[in-house]
Order: structure tokens, then sequence, then C-alpha cells
């Protein structure tokens, strides 16, 4: 049975922690350019936590939104691309052949989220940093493109492991770092094709909505909306 | 060797290729040198990353692509207003139709050099290319970027044939009168040609067919090339406007160069008898259409986009009018129209100086233009806290002026190797009456054979 990787961002529970920036970084290999270049706006998370702020001082609200790849199915992305590096795979994320992009740079401008980062330079690790590599996700060389992968080496791992065993992946033992690394369980992630699945279930939700739905990307990630917000501003 | 002596035509078109002055020495070697320091730049772009330049996430095209789409606007000039001069039999055209056809040779061939340029990885630009390999993938037809890729390629293809077809006669001209290694070059270059009937009518129907088939493909290219852009679904670039409006804004931006290079050319090359004030008049009229279209086109755009009130094309509406960019938007207006406008109305501003002043007023607003569709839209995407600011770096801008200095040299260096007028249109055309009492021999056999 074919997967269809998607995942819930449950705003009421994010606390704009960062954790999974970071480990999203140590898992993908994601390099930090300085401070210098990240100003310039040559930074690369391939999720970031949006803060939008709400009123006037003293009653400000600040509001918290991870934006990470929204792996979508009609994926603008994927069709500017002119030698297929950014396509879509068969479990339905837009995958980036890093050996196949030229660095058109195309993709970037398509992609209304801002999700694909670009390696303006050749990515360096001050020792000992380059230890701390991980040896299953490759290193990226100056002029390709990069985004959110769903972590698709674990994806592998765990696909494997299944076929072996001969039976379909379990709900929840598959997390991309991000998902790991959130201490207050907002991100979920899992197979949309599956219909008892967490993040089926929780996609379902009535505080579910997509980013920029309108846009028609049919995006695989849900936002679940903060609750009570109405009440206790009315 | 009686007929060169009577010939005046030919002697002064001729002349520019067998003189040449120490000025063009020096200003080419002035040209070669900024050409070089491009070079060098693009060369310590590649060396370091395209990181030196100043895109950035998520403005992602800056200068480059400005310069591709400018230079691709320029190349409207020629090729496309010379067939639709030769198409109508508009007699006043055939001074200019080769002038205006050798800017579009030049400015696709530099415009096509951004897209390399801008890429991340420059050396695989050739995956662009339908072939079979061992990747066993073919280009992504669904990309803007490689309908681009085939329709420049088309318009290259067919304007140097368009260019090269009428310059056949010349060049057998140049053949006859010249001696030594020149001898040599200009008769491969003629192909044979004698004169005869038979070639004279084959030229003609061969250049009718290109004439014909030339027009489709520039409006094909630019509009491609707008593709590029309203593809995407960023605000204020998907909008069913942009081909037309890229169209009509390459013809405009065309003229202007076409009228600057015809005024540099007859004061340098002394042309004055052939360049005559009534071509930048006629001109000058096609300059002022097309800025009245180029405003009506703005004016749709903004006020679809205005009412239409649709939140992330506003905050690009309002950074563009009022905020960031304004200043560069205004003067974009000024330039384009405020500047033309009155210069090309008043028939007594409509001189070969009036016509010049505006063109360069055109040509910086174009540019302009040019720059504001694409960056603007890139730093207001929808998600605000995504939003962006760019500022071009020192490579970048030497890139630039490499490429200003590129056309002229190439330029230059064409018509000095190749009479830069047609002699045989303007012969042809200069004669009201069959040269019967004319010891112009060459003359009378042009006369007999034209069709």
């Amino acid at each position: 049975m074919a997967y269809r990787w998607g995942m819930v961002v449950d705003l009421d529970r994010c606390t704009g922690c960062e954790a999974c920036v970071t480990a999203c970084h140590a898992e993908n290999n994601l390099p930090t350019v300085g401070a210098d270049e990240a100003a310039r706006g040559r930074a690369m998370h391939w999720i970031r936590v949006e803060r939008y702020w709400e009123g006037e001082f003293p009653d400000v609200r600040v509001k918290f939104r991870p934006v990470l790849c929204q792996q979508c199915g009609n994926a603008p992305c994927e069709a500017v691309c002119p030698t297929y590096a950014s396509h879509q795979n068969e479990d339905g994320l837009n995958a980036q052949v890093y050996n196949r992009c030229i660095g058109t740079r195309y993709c970037g401008n398509a992609c209304m989220y801002n999700v694909r980062f670009f390696n303006f330079f050749h990515p360096q690790w001050e020792k000992p940093l380059q230890l701390q590599l991980n040896p299953d996700v490759s290193l990226r060389e100056s002029g390709v493109m990069e985004k959110c992968t769903f972590c698709v080496q674990r994806i592998k791992a765990a696909k494997s492991a299944a076929k072996a065993e001969d039976r379909a992946i379990a709900d929840g033992s598959l997390q991309p770092a991000c998902a790991q690394a959130c201490p207050a369980g907002a991100l979920v992630f899992g197979d949309l094709n599956d219909p008892e699945s967490r993040v089926a279930r929780l996609s379902a939700s009535p505080r579910g909505s997509k980013l920029l739905e309108d846009l028609g990307a049919e995006p695989k990630i849900t936002y679940l909306h903060r609750q009570g917000w109405h009440e206790s501003n009315a | 060797m009686n007929r060169t002596r009577n010939n005046p035509i030919a002697d002064d078109l001729v002349r520019p290729l067998f003189h040449t002055s120490v000025w063009f020495y020096g200003s080419a070697a002035v040209l070669a040198t900024i050409v070089l320091c491009g070079a060098a730049a693009w060369a310590y772009q590649i060396w370091y990353g395209i990181g030196v330049a100043g895109i950035n996430w998520p403005i992602f095209w800056g200068f480059y692509l400005t310069n591709f789409v400018f230079w691709i606007g320029i190349s409207h000039a020629g090729t496309l207003i010379s067939a639709i001069l030769r198409l109508v039999n508009a007699r006043w055209r055939r001074p200019v139709t080769r002038c205006a056809e050798v800017i579009t040779v030049f400015a696709l061939m530099i415009g096509a050099m951004f897209p390399l340029i801008h890429l991340g990885r420059p050396w695989l630009a050739f995956w662009l290319a339908p072939y079979p390999s061992a990747r066993e993938i073919w280009p992504n037809f669904r990309s803007p970027l490689v309908w681009d890729f085939f329709a420049i390629n088309t318009y290259l293809t067919g304007s140097v044939l368009f260019l090269l077809l009428p310059m056949i006669p010349d060049l057998a001209l140049i053949r006859d009168r010249a001696t030594g290694w020149r001898r040599f070059v200009y008769g491969t270059l003629a192909l044979g040609w004698q004169g005869t009937t038979k070639q004279w009518h084959r030229l003609e129907s061969g250049m009718q067919i290109m004439a014909i088939a030339i027009i489709p493909v520039a409006v094909s290219v630019h509009t491609i090339v707008a593709f590029d852009f309203s593809m995407a679904t960023v605000p204020m670039w998907h909008s069913t406007i942009f081909g037309p409006y890229f169209v009509a804004g390459a013809i405009f931006s065309g003229i202007a160069a076409l009228i600057i290079a015809m005024a540099a050319l007859r004061r340098l090359l002394h042309l004055e008898a052939y360049l005559h004030p009534v071509h930048f008049e006629n001109l000058g009229k096609l300059l002022l259409l097309m800025s009245l279209l180029w405003a009506y086109f703005v004016f749709a755009e903004r006020l679809t986009v205005w009412y239409g009130n649709e939140p992330s094309e506003m905050a690009v509406f309002w950074a563009t009018q009022a905020g960031d960019y304004a200043p560069l938007y205004w003067t974009m207006v000024v330039c384009n129209f405020v500047i033309p406008f009155p210069i090309l109305t008043l028939r007594r501003l409509r001189t070969v100086t009036g016509c010049v002043v505006a063109s360069f007023a055109v040509l910086i607003g174009m540019w302009l233009e040019r720059f504001l569709i694409i960056i603007p839209s890139l730093s207001r995407k929808p998600l605000t806290y995504s939003w962006g600011s760019y500022s071009p770096q020192l490579v970048e801008i030497v890139l630039m002026v490499a490429t200003f200095a590129a056309m002229i040299l190439l330029y230059m260096l064409f018509s000095k190797f190749v009479p830069i007028i047609s002699i045989w249109e303007l012969k042809v055309g200069n004669q009201p009456h069959p040269p019967v009492e004319t010891a112009d021999d060459e003359l009378a056999e042009l006369w007999k054979a034209r069709p």
C-alpha cells in the first residue's frame, strides 16, 4: 500500500522554542552561515518558527507558526524546474535531487511558502563540527537548491525494515527529526492514507486549515488553530 | 573598376571597412577592457559561488534576470521592426533595416548569457537541451525556462538568417572591390553571388519567407519571457496581461535602442545623407505609439490590481506605488512617459536630438520596469514573515556594465566588417525610374533584376 506522508501542526501546543529547527539542522546536515550572511538572507532553516505579534503594548500577543515544506500535492515548485530536480516521489513528497539541480532558483520563486533554500556558497563546518554530520544525508554543494525532505532517510530506512519483515510501518514508529524533538508534541507526522493514523484523524479536525489554501497547491500539512482565542479576546 | 568611381552610395558606405581611425582602436580597446572586467567578474562568481551576488532568500532573481529581460527586449528592435517594415513595403526602411537587425542578433546573444550567468551551477546549463544521456531524463517541458531555451534559440537562428540573407549582395560587392585576404573572406561569405536574375529571385523569396516567419517567433519569444513570471502564482506576476505587456515593452525599448544606434552611426560614420532626419521622425512616431501603448498597459495592470484589492497583491502594489520602490517606480513613469511624450508629440521637438533624448529616457525607464516587475513581487510574497529586500552587489553591476560595453563593441566591430546600411537595397530604393541614363552599370543590373 502506498504511503502519503503528512503532518499536523498544533498551533495551540507550539511554544516557539525552536527545538525543531535545531533538530532539523543536526539531522539534515544544514550548514550555519554565520551572522553576516544570515542578515543578508542566506540562512537555511528547512523548518522555521514564524513569529507574529498582535495588539499594542502592553496587551501584546505573540503567535508562533512553524513553517516547513508543505509537501504540496499540486506543487508549483515541481512544474517550473527545467531539469526535474524538483519532482513528486512515490510517497507524495516533493523530492529534490541535488545532483540534477542546475540552480535556476525558479522553484524558490514559485514556492509561495518560501521554504526552499539555496546554497549560495559551499557549505562549511568548523572543526570538529564536521564529525557530527549525519552519514545518511548527502551534503549539498554550492549552487543547488535544498528543502525539507520529511527526513526521507528515516522514511527509507523504515520502509526497508518494514518490507524485510513484510509489514506496514506502524503509526507513530516513524518521525522526522522536528516532530521527534518537539517537547510540546505540536508536530504530528504520519501516513495520511491510513485513516486510523493520528495524523489522518487530526487532519480532519474542525480546527484544521491549510496554509494559503486558496492557492490550490494541495499542501499535506494541516495547521490546528489555537483554541479559546475568540472568547478571551471578545 | 570603372564602376567604383561612379558609385557614390557604395563608396560612402564601404569606406568604413577600409579606413579605420585611431579613435576606433582607442575606444575599442577601452570597451574590450570593460568586457574583460565582466568576464573576470563572472569567473570570480563561479569560483566563490553565486553568493557574491546580491540575491538572497527569498529574492532569488535579481539584476541578472532584470538584464536578461531587458536585453531580450532590446533584441525586438531589429528583426521585428525590419520584418514589419519590409512586409508593408515602407520605403523609408531601406537605410534602417540592417542596423536594426544587427541589434537583434547581438542583444539576443548578450541577453541569452544572463540565464547562464545567474545559474548556481552554470557548467551544467546544457542539461536544458534534450539529448539522450546517461541520466535518462529529458528536460521538463512543463517548465517555462525550457520554453525560453527553445524560443531564444529559434529566434537567434532566425535573426541570424534574417540578417545574413540580405547581406549577400553587399558582401559580393565588397569582394569585387577588395584584394588579398579580404577578397578571400568576403568571397567565401558571399556564397558565390553573381547577381543573376535567378539569384535575385531566390534572395527575394527567401527574405519574404524569413520576414513572415520571424514575426510570430519574435512575438512568442518575449511572450515566453513574460511567462517565466506569469506562470508562477507570485503576487503581481500571475497576470494574463504579461505576454502582450512584455512584447509591447520590448518593442518600445527596442526602438529606443535603434534610434540611439542610428544617431551614433550617423555622427561617427558620417552617414548624414543616408540616415536622414525623416528616419528619426518616423521612428520617433513609432516610439510615441509604443510609449502610449506602454502607459495603457501599466494603467490597465495597476487599475485591475488596485480594484481587485487582493491583500498579497496590494502589498506589492503599495510597495511600488508609495513604499520602498516608489522612487524607482515614479522614475520609470517619468522616463517612459512624461519625458518622451511631449518630445515625440511636438513636431518642433521631434528632431534627431529630441528622439535621442527620449530614447535614452526610455532605455532607463524600461530597465527600471524590468527591475520593478521582478524584485518587489519576490520581496512581498504572501507570508509576511518571509518578506525580504535586495541590493545589487559589485559583481552584478560590473557584469551589467560589461554587457553594455560588449553591445557597443560588437556593434562597432560589425560596422567595420559589413556595411551597416544595406547598399543594394538603398540603390534599388533610391531610383524611382529605371536608371537608363546612368553610367552605373551595377545599378542598371540591379534594376533589371528588381522583382
